[in-house]
């Protein structure tokens, strides 16, 4: 009986999950363009991709940002979620918790559209205030050298709504007589937050920087729709570039490999964000 | 943050505390309010503008300064979204695999949770753990076999290509067997004296039981799919099956050197259906977050 209530999900799970991932592997040992049948070609793809510049500058960029993003998405949730708990009115609070959780609910694509235009360099509201102060206008989009920040930037106004939200769970988990015991050790204010509260927390710290840098990791929406990549490979991300190569250049087997290479890649840096965990996370 | 002192405890009064720590409170609270204020209005300052501009005569959607408050509002560019892409099969299109979604997961996560919580039978510890290891596969990893799959199956550029790859759900059997779990076996144990077979005792008696559940999944679902873009991009081809954030891609490109404030009032309306779940459903929706959080 258990079998039949599982055969949907079972079955699915092998056709459309488990199944095009050993598919995966396999098609990144062929060359295949779709038009002719596909040729064998061993772990050439593999070796062909360490030296492609593009798929370098994808994987570096995809590393900046997440190191950068998944920072801040985690500081700014953590901040806002200590500061919203203390005493105010229960308008006031969930007019705050509204506010940063609304960006949440738009889509990449609408993200990278409004941000996009807020911070056009020459027509963007952002600009205008910043030469109203004095500062010169940053080119957000049109500099190398700015533009995977912006992206930063975009991603992590869009997603820090979730990591508030998420700190907002895990703190209501902490006891209120630990907190209490604390303040009568007289460990208060800052020595609290880091002898007591984050302790505490850190389960909740894990699986924000765990789901947040598998999400990082497959980022491409919002730069995908701000710049298509550029400024030249500027802001072009590894899903981009994968992307580009099986359904742009329907190199399929090139592009399987790319794909491959990111799944090991979550995989090893999930594994070293458990393996590191058990210096710093702290269990009940 | 500094505001941690404020939390709740810190006003019982100990013997410790004197007038200076009741000033350093003082203090720390109305940093923290003015923080919060000033983070709430850079937040929220992208919405305010993307609905103002939207409200601006095209000719000057892009003059300088923004406009924060619409003075003449002129809603001629929402009639204009209608004239430059096929806005309402897009959202007729979203709406459809959204909710087929919706409802395909809703069946087979409440299905595969209740097995798991519920139901005895060999090997399901195993199957449940290699169900849960699925979760760690990212879209990319299966993105392109189950093109190929799709298009073999002759269902390229057409909805079902969204929609039937998804209906399998980890996550979803994973957070149903949680409420499953949580209710008491007493239930099971009324309705078996009165003769119910398994399926009515699942549809009966357990699944109303775990509505919250299936409404946290509901509007986590929804959402994601209501502004999932990376597989409609790839699925499909032709506008008329467009969904409504690539319809808004396209019009950014139309719009490249018209008003943006047309793309804007698009940007506006893709935005409604999900501020009204959110409206609606925000306990649910917060609820499926923080569950993630706190036994994840």
């Amino acid at each position: 009986m258990g079998y039949l209530f599982l055969a949907p999900t079972i079955l699915g799970i092998i056709v459309f999950i488990a199944g095009p991932v050993i598919v995966s592997f396999g098609l990144s040992m062929f060359r295949w363009n779709v038009f002719e049948p596909p040729r064998y070609i061993g772990m050439d793809h593999f070796i062909r991709l360490v030296g492609d510049p593009r798929v370098r500058i994808g994987f570096w960029n995809t590393f900046v940002f997440v190191v950068l993003a998944i920072t801040l998405q985690i500081a700014v949730g953590l901040a806002l979620a200590l500061a919203i708990r203390q005493r105010m009115a229960t308008g006031l609070r969930y007019y705050f918790r509204s506010a940063f959780f609304l960006p949440f609910l738009m889509s990449g694509a609408a993200t990278g559209i409004v941000i996009g235009y807020m911070l056009h360099k020459e027509f963007g509201p952002v600009n205008y205030y910043l030469t109203m102060i004095g500062l010169p206008r940053v080119p957000w989009l049109n500099s190398p050298h700015v533009v995977i920040y912006t992206v930063v930037l975009a991603y992590v106004w869009q997603t820090m709504g979730f990591t508030f939200i998420i700190f907002i769970g895990g703190l209501s988990n902490i006891s209120q007589e630990v907190l209490e015991a604390a303040d009568v050790d007289g460990a208060f204010g800052w020595r609290r937050l880091w002898y007591v509260t984050l302790p505490m927390l850190s389960p909740t710290l894990l699986f924000a920087a765990v789901v947040g840098v598998i999400g990082g990791l497959q980022i491409f929406d919002q730069p995908y729709v701000m710049t298509r990549g550029g400024p030249g490979d500027a802001s072009r991300t590894a899903v981009m570039v994968m992307y580009e190569s099986a359904f742009k250049n329907m190199e399929i087997g090139y592009g399987s490999a790319i794909a491959v290479v990111l799944f090991i890649v979550i995989l090893l840096v999930t594994a070293g964000q458990f393996a590191l965990s058990k210096r710093w996370v702290f269990y009940q | 943050m500094a505001s941690t002192t404020t939390v709740q405890g810190a006003t019982k009064s100990t013997p410790s505390r004197s007038w200076v720590d009741f000033v350093r409170y003082r203090t720390l609270h109305f940093v923290g309010i003015v923080v919060l204020t000033i983070a709430s209005i850079i937040v929220l300052a992208p919405f305010v503008w993307t609905l103002a501009t939207s409200l601006r005569l095209p000719t000057e959607s892009f003059t300088l300064p923004p406009q924060w408050i619409p003075r003449n509002p002129d809603w001629s560019n929402y009639a204009r979204v209608f004239d430059e892409i096929e806005f309402f099969r897009m959202i007729f299109n979203s709406a459809f695999v959204s909710v087929a979604i919706v409802v395909g997961q809703l069946t087979t996560a409440s299905l595969a949770g209740y097995a798991f919580a519920r139901l005895e039978f060999p090997g399901r510890e195993a199957l449940f753990w290699i169900v849960m290891a699925t979760m760690m596969i990212p879209l990319q990893a299966t993105i392109i076999p189950v093109f190929v799959l799709i298009s073999r199956m002759g269902l390229n550029d057409t909805l079902a290509s969204l929609i039937l790859p998804s209906l399998p759900t980890a996550f979803g059997t994973f957070l149903l067997r949680q409420y499953f779990m949580a209710v008491p076996k007493d239930f099971e144990e009324a309705s078996l004296i009165d003769g119910a077979n398994q399926f009515q005792i699942f549809s009966r008696i357990y699944l109303p039981l775990v509505a919250p559940g299936l409404a946290v999944l509901a509007v986590l679902v929804f959402n994601t799919h209501w502004n999932e873009f990376f597989r409609p991009l790839i699925f499909l081809l032709s506008r008329e099956n467009f969904t409504i954030p690539l319809g808004l891609n396209v019009l950014k490109g139309y719009m490249m050197t018209g008003s943006i404030s047309v793309v804007l009032a698009g940007v506006v309306m893709s935005l409604v259906p999900v501020m009204l779940v959110y409206a609606f459903g925000q306990r649910y929706l917060i609820e499926g977050i923080m569950m993630g959080g706190v036994k994840g």
